[in-house]
């Protein structure tokens, strides 16, 4: 075999070990999806899932035994531990493909123009056509009100924590910030709820964007701290030996070489809420038609809608094909903040070129 | 414009450590005074304690005298905003703001103070530029980020935006210990300038540049770890590198310890 000669070829050299040609862990894969199938097939196993952790185990150590034949034990160790990495990558994107894979496929179907610009107004349930306008304006409104609310108190309790806090008050702030990113969002919910039944109101948007900003308020402020944190002392003490006021030092030395990484957090808290369910159905209730205030009146948002679709239509196709024609929009919409985001980092963050 | 500094009895601490104690030392006008001494004795702590830096870090605190011109800079009611502005510093590490372009960072002093008019400001940046000999490297690029620089264009710019506030006296901590040779001898030549305008204090390792560029040196010195640092002597460079009055001081420049 042309292969062993080259093995016993290399030996010749004390540096350079025998090797696997570079195709093998490919090879290797292939053979234990295939004796997997195989397996399956003969044991009779439905599940596409036993297939492929069978092949998984299998292509582990099949890489060990033939790598240690091979190659020697410390070489088989590495091999099989870029093999253990590899599977664990797998294992996390296959149901996120399949997620978006499911999500696109069956999302698509009506979401066309005229979904993205109608509400559901007088259509049932249960019946095709409408759209999710009322809802995007709901989402965007609801989220907007919290950002503008949670975005500045978050950023400025970062700025507090970083540059001025000292003893016992940025203790206890830290630790409430801490025990708030614990707070599940049906209680944050429940709260406003509580200050709307003593209060007597009808529910409305702007009460979903207050229980918002307290889920979202914690995670600015984490955020940002680490930024803050990342930014040098030296660049601090440069600005403060000039002669320049410490709030001066922190406006326009320490923040603007932090934008970036403060933006691209507070993009992903808004993207974290914006797919809240449960304050949003205890707070803006739902609406069939378009609400424009937030201030007044029940309103729609995505999340809540595709809940509502899913559960008050007893089945119905087009509802389910509505539901997921809102889940897609609302990916979209969380993808496009993300990529906002990065977009601003990128852009604002310090420039090294010469 | 340069101004003398008078310190008497000066002790800084970090937190409950004693990291300086007693220190009196005169820094006169248009002169270059060089602080030596061991790693850990003191002499970026008491630098630091010139310009009210020291305090920025938690837990520094300062008890004695520090006379700027008869003006004590721990006196009640003075601003360290203000003493900062007198007393301009360079980092051992070249630090330019990296959000900016070089015109950016030698204006910022200017504009963060807010105190500048706008048809002065590429003046000043010129000849700030200029007078850290800088000017003809950078004059093409002056819109370019300062973190493209070198390390020695870097610490120049950071000297030249030191001095674009036109400062009394310039604190200088280490500033050539990041820096090759040839950089080194580049801000050498600087500060040999500078001194016709400014008072300046120069930390610094390296014994030959002490003797190179100075007038006066102090030879700071500590008991023992733990110890405070203490100022063994300060006196004329030549008598220092010479003919030092204390054995200590003669013992390290000699290299017998330390």
């Amino acid at each position: 075999m042309s292969h062993a000669a080259a093995v016993t070829e290399q030996r010749s050299s004390t540096l350079r070990g025998a090797a696997l040609p570079k195709w093998s862990p490919w090879a290797i894969a292939a053979g234990s999806v295939a004796v997997a199938v195989g397996i399956g097939l003969a044991a009779g196993l439905d599940s596409k899932i036993q297939w492929g952790l069978i092949a998984a185990l299998l292509f582990l150590v099949g890489t060990y035994v033939i790598a240690a034949s091979v190659e020697g034990r410390r070489q088989a160790k590495d091999r099989i531990a870029t093999g253990l990495v590899w599977t664990a990558f797998l294992i996390a994107v296959v149901p996120l493909v399949s997620l978006i894979w499911t999500t696109v496929a069956r999302g698509v179907k009506v979401l066309d123009l005229y979904f993205l610009t109608h509400s559901m107004g007088i259509v049932a349930d249960s019946q095709p056509g409408g759209g999710i306008y009322h809802a995007i304006i709901g989402s965007i409104e609801q989220v907007g009100l919290a950002t503008v609310i949670a975005a500045p108190i978050g950023v400025l309790t970062a700025i507090y924590l970083v540059e001025y806090g000292r003893g016992g008050l940025a203790r206890s702030v830290t630790f409430f910030v801490d025990v708030m990113t614990g707070i599940p969002s049906i209680v944050a919910g429940l709260f406003i709820l509580s200050l709307m039944l003593i209060f007597d109101m009808e529910p409305f948007g702007f009460a979903g964007s207050l229980a918002l900003a307290i889920l979202m308020m914690p995670i600015v402020v984490r955020s940002t701290e680490e930024m803050l944190k990342l930014v040098s002392n030296e660049l601090r003490e440069a600005s403060l030996a000039l002669g320049v006021p410490k709030w001066r030092t922190i406006l326009k030395v320490v923040l603007p070489t932090s934008i970036g990484g403060i933006t691209t957090g507070i993009m992903l808290a808004v993207a974290r809420i914006a797919g809240e369910t449960a304050p949003v159905l205890l707070l803006v209730f739902g609406n069939r038609f378009i609400n424009n205030n937030p201030f007044d009146g029940a309103q729609q948002s995505l999340p809540l809608y595709i809940y509502q679709q899913y559960a008050n239509s007893a089945g119905a196709n087009a509802a389910y094909d509505r539901a997921w024609a809102a889940s897609l929009t609302l990916i979209a919409f969380v993808m496009i903040l993300n990529l906002v985001a990065r977009a601003i980092a990128r852009w604002k963050a310090p420039k090294t070129g010469r | 414009m340069a101004k003398r500094i008078d310190v008497s009895g000066l002790t800084a601490y970090y937190s409950s450590h004693k990291a300086i104690e007693d220190i009196s030392m005169t820094v006169e006008p248009r002169t270059v005074t060089a602080f030596i001494g061991p790693s850990g004795c003191g002499k970026s702590t008491f630098l630091r304690t010139l310009n009210r830096m020291h305090e920025v870090t938690p837990g520094g605190r300062v008890e004695g005298k520090v006379l700027l011109d008869d003006e004590d800079l721990y006196g009640a009611g003075i601003d360290p905003v203000s003493v900062r502005r007198e007393i301009g510093m360079v980092f051992q590490r070249p630090n330019p703001f990296p959000t900016m372009s070089i015109f950016d960072n030698v204006a910022a002093g200017l504009r963060l103070n807010g105190s500048y008019k706008k048809s002065e400001l590429a003046d000043v940046v010129e000849k700030s530029l200029k007078g850290a000999n800088l000017w003809n490297e950078v004059k093409d690029r002056l819109n370019k980020p300062g973190s493209g620089l070198s390390g020695g264009q870097q610490q120049r710019l950071c000297i030249a935006r030191a001095i674009a506030v036109e400062p009394k006296v310039l604190l200088m901590d280490e500033p050539c210990s990041a820096l090759d040779p040839i950089s080194t001898l580049a801000i050498e030549d600087l500060i040999g300038e500078l001194k016709e305008r400014f008072t300046i204090v120069i930390v610094t390792h390296n014994m030959q540049q002490a003797a190179r560029v100075s007038d006066r040196t102090a030879f700071f010195n500590l008991a023992a770890v733990g110890q405070p640092g203490k100022l063994i002597e300060i006196d004329d460079t030549e008598r220092i590198f010479s003919n030092p009055s204390v054995q200590a001081t003669e013992d390290y420049i000699s290299g017998r310890f330390g």
